[in-house]
């Protein structure tokens, strides 16, 4: 799917949110099946067919498995989701129970405003 | 090169202390303080405030590790990037790229992010393990460095979850079998500004760095270590061109080789007054006396000796500079101007004050430590006394005689002290030498004249009598003694030499001899300098 970018964005007051229709690129670093990571990934995408039906891709990285892209992203926690596109990249640590702290720490439109 | 972990069998027999396993460091001076080494395959605290050397000594540790014990090492740092830390221990000669590059040494740099990471739900830092285990199983490593860790306390919110992996990590530490150091900020009445020595409390170390005097002194001590005895005190250290360096008194000089070779000290009288060989090699001597004397010469003329021999000499001049010392002594026929340009006489000439105390024993023992002189002098090593507080004093004069002792050079010291009294420094080093001279001048008949005598001479039979000392165009000559129950200087040793030459019939030179009734003497004296009539009874 291309990415559509809207003219403008739609809260002219917080000029940095995902503007509608934009495309989102997340990573989410994982250890293995732990509880956490398993948590993490079904609130993710819980949380992103809500909020970016259509419009997102998961990309799910195993440490056990690949640990030197730890580096890369520098990530020490565990899980963390990075938020790659649009720019700027933003993370979040934890869980993602917390799906208020996510909607606003990827800087989402909520729906339910 | 990877062992288990410490099997906790070995400590737990009954009745029986076992004494830990420690991990060498390599580093100068430390090994001896913590009895050892480092507790191996457990993690040690190191902090201090900034600058004060934590990072060096985890890194020494870990570069030592490779090069002397064979050991590879992961250093996971927090707050400088790996280029910086390359390049800042370049100078050092740690080559820490090379190092990677053999696969001997692991550099994972973390960088935390500056504002604080949002959190939603619960973590845990399996990313750390994660990218730690990986790097130590890279190079399968047996020692890491953690510098330094409390800075995750600034981008984490949620404290008690990262105080909980700490404690895990630190126990994982332990389970993996690494001797790790963990480098903490010193805090306000605690250790660190975090605490974390509630976790990593087998061995705790404090560096402190401090201003007195306008000198700079870093000092180390070892706070704890658990299961093991350590030197308790704070122990003055270094980082000079080689790395970290500690000097304990407690290590030194008691217990090392002792020679039986006497050395000429280059006056022929004066070896006869010191059982008739000389002083031995390695001992040191104090030349002290009040300003004029010929504490110089002679030391001037010991060098000649030595280096006559064939043996090295170095000079460490406080006062005056090379090419005065070389002018000045060759006017008095003792030529060292040959010798350093054969190699064998090196010339340090320095001011005490540009320098602290451990600055100043540092840099000696380097110089000595590269050109291995068998024979130092230190004229006057009473400039450097006045350079600190005397305590300070005391303890680096301990130091550097026994540096020089244990390493078999002989060393003379001058020193200059009042007439009238010998000063509060003399007495200092009076204990710590072997061998102490003392020069004079005495007033009397209108002249000064210059005597010496052995004060002290550990090891060797000396003569208890004060001679007469003479620079001469040849250097420093010890007249013979006469008279009875008083010894005759300048003009009436002359004097008193004449009468003796007469009275055994020998030929004087250009003496002439008024006839006289016997018991009566003028004497005029054979070109040996001055002239007098003295009559004698």
């Amino acid at each position: 799917m291309t990415p559509q970018i809207a003219a403008e964005p739609l809260d002219a007051e917080s000029p940095e949110l995902v503007p509608d229709a934009a495309f989102c690129h997340l990573r989410l670093y994982v250890a293995g099946q732990s509880p956490k990571s398993l948590k993490a990934l079904a609130n993710l995408k819980r949380l992103c067919d809500e909020h970016l039906p259509g419009r997102y891709e998961i990309e799910v990285v195993d440490l056990v498995q690949n640990p030197r892209l730890a580096a890369g992203d520098g990530i020490i926690a565990i899980p963390t989701l990075v938020r790659r596109l649009p720019e700027p990249i933003r993370k979040i640590i934890g869980d993602l129970s917390d799906a208020e702290r996510v909607i606003v720490g990827l800087q989402l439109l909520p729906s339910d405003r | 090169m990877r062992e288990g972990p410490v099997p906790s069998a070995e400590h737990a027999v009954a009745g029986v202390l076992t004494s830990l396993r420690k991990t060498p460091t390599g580093i100068q001076g430390l090994d001896e303080v913590t009895g050892g080494g480092l507790p191996r395959g457990r993690p040690t605290l190191v902090c201090g405030p900034a600058g004060c050397g934590k990072t060096l000594l985890g890194i020494e540790f870990l570069v030592r590790g490779i090069s002397e014990f064979g050991e590879t090492g992961v250093l996971l740092a927090f707050e400088e990037t790996r280029e910086d830390l390359i390049a800042n221990v370049a100078s050092l000669g740690f080559d820490l790229a090379g190092l990677e590059a053999k696969g001997q040494l692991a550099i994972d740099h973390v960088s935390i992010d500056p504002s604080e990471i949002e959190a939603s739900g619960e973590w845990d830092l399996e990313g750390l393990f994660i990218r730690l285990g990986a790097a130590i199983d890279a190079v399968g490593a047996d020692r890491v460095v953690i510098d330094t860790i409390e800075n995750l306390f600034g981008a984490f919110s949620d404290s008690a979850t990262l105080r909980a992996e700490l404690r895990r990590l630190f126990r994982w530490l332990k389970d993996r079998g690494v001797t790790a150091i963990i480098t903490g900020e010193r805090g306000e009445g605690t250790l660190t500004r975090h605490g974390i020595e509630e976790y990593v409390s087998d061995c705790v170390i404090v560096l402190d760095h401090r201003v007195s005097e306008q000198t700079s002194t870093r000092r180390l001590r070892v706070v704890k270590y658990r299961g093991s005895l350590h030197g308790t005190n704070e122990y003055p250290f270094l980082i000079g061109k080689r790395g970290v360096s500690v000097v304990p008194i407690t290590s030194l000089g008691l217990e090392h080789h002792v020679s039986n070779e006497r050395l000429s000290m280059g006056v022929p009288r004066l070896d006869d007054m010191l059982g008739g060989q000389g002083v031995y090699r390695g001992s040191s001597i104090l030349v002290s006396g009040s300003a004029g004397t010929g504490k110089s010469t002679l030391a001037a003329q010991f060098c000649d000796a030595a280096c006559a021999r064939g043996e090295r000499a170095l000079y460490f001049a406080f006062e005056e500079s090379q090419a005065q010392i070389i002018r000045n002594m060759g006017s008095v026929g003792v030529h060292l101007a040959r010798w350093v340009d054969e190699g064998l006489l090196q010339f340090k000439c320095l001011r005490p004050s540009l320098l602290g105390l451990e600055a100043h024993l540092s840099a000696m023992q380097d110089v000595v430590g590269d050109y291995d002189p068998s024979v130092v002098v230190m004229d006057p090593v009473s400039d450097l006394l006045t350079a600190g507080l005397s305590r300070d004093v005391s303890a680096m004069l301990t130091r550097l005689v026994d540096f020089l002792r244990v390493r078999g050079v002989t060393a003379l010291f001058t020193s200059l002290d009042q007439e009238v009294q010998l000063g509060s420094a003399n007495h200092q080093i009076a204990s710590l030498i072997d061998m102490w001279l003392l020069v004079r001048t005495h007033e009397g008949n209108g002249e000064r004249n210059r005597s010496l005598s052995v004060l002290k001479a550990r090891g060797t039979a000396h003569s208890n009598q004060i001679r007469e000392f003479l620079i001469t165009g040849h250097g420093v000559e010890l007249a013979d003694v006469h008279g009875l129950g008083k010894v005759l200087t300048g003009s009436a040793r002359l004097a008193e030499e004449a009468r003796r030459s007469l009275q055994s019939g020998a030929e004087v030179g250009d003496l002439s001899v008024p006839s006289a009734g016997e018991g009566s003497l003028f004497g005029v004296l054979p070109r040996a300098g001055g002239v007098a009539a003295v009559e004698t009874r």
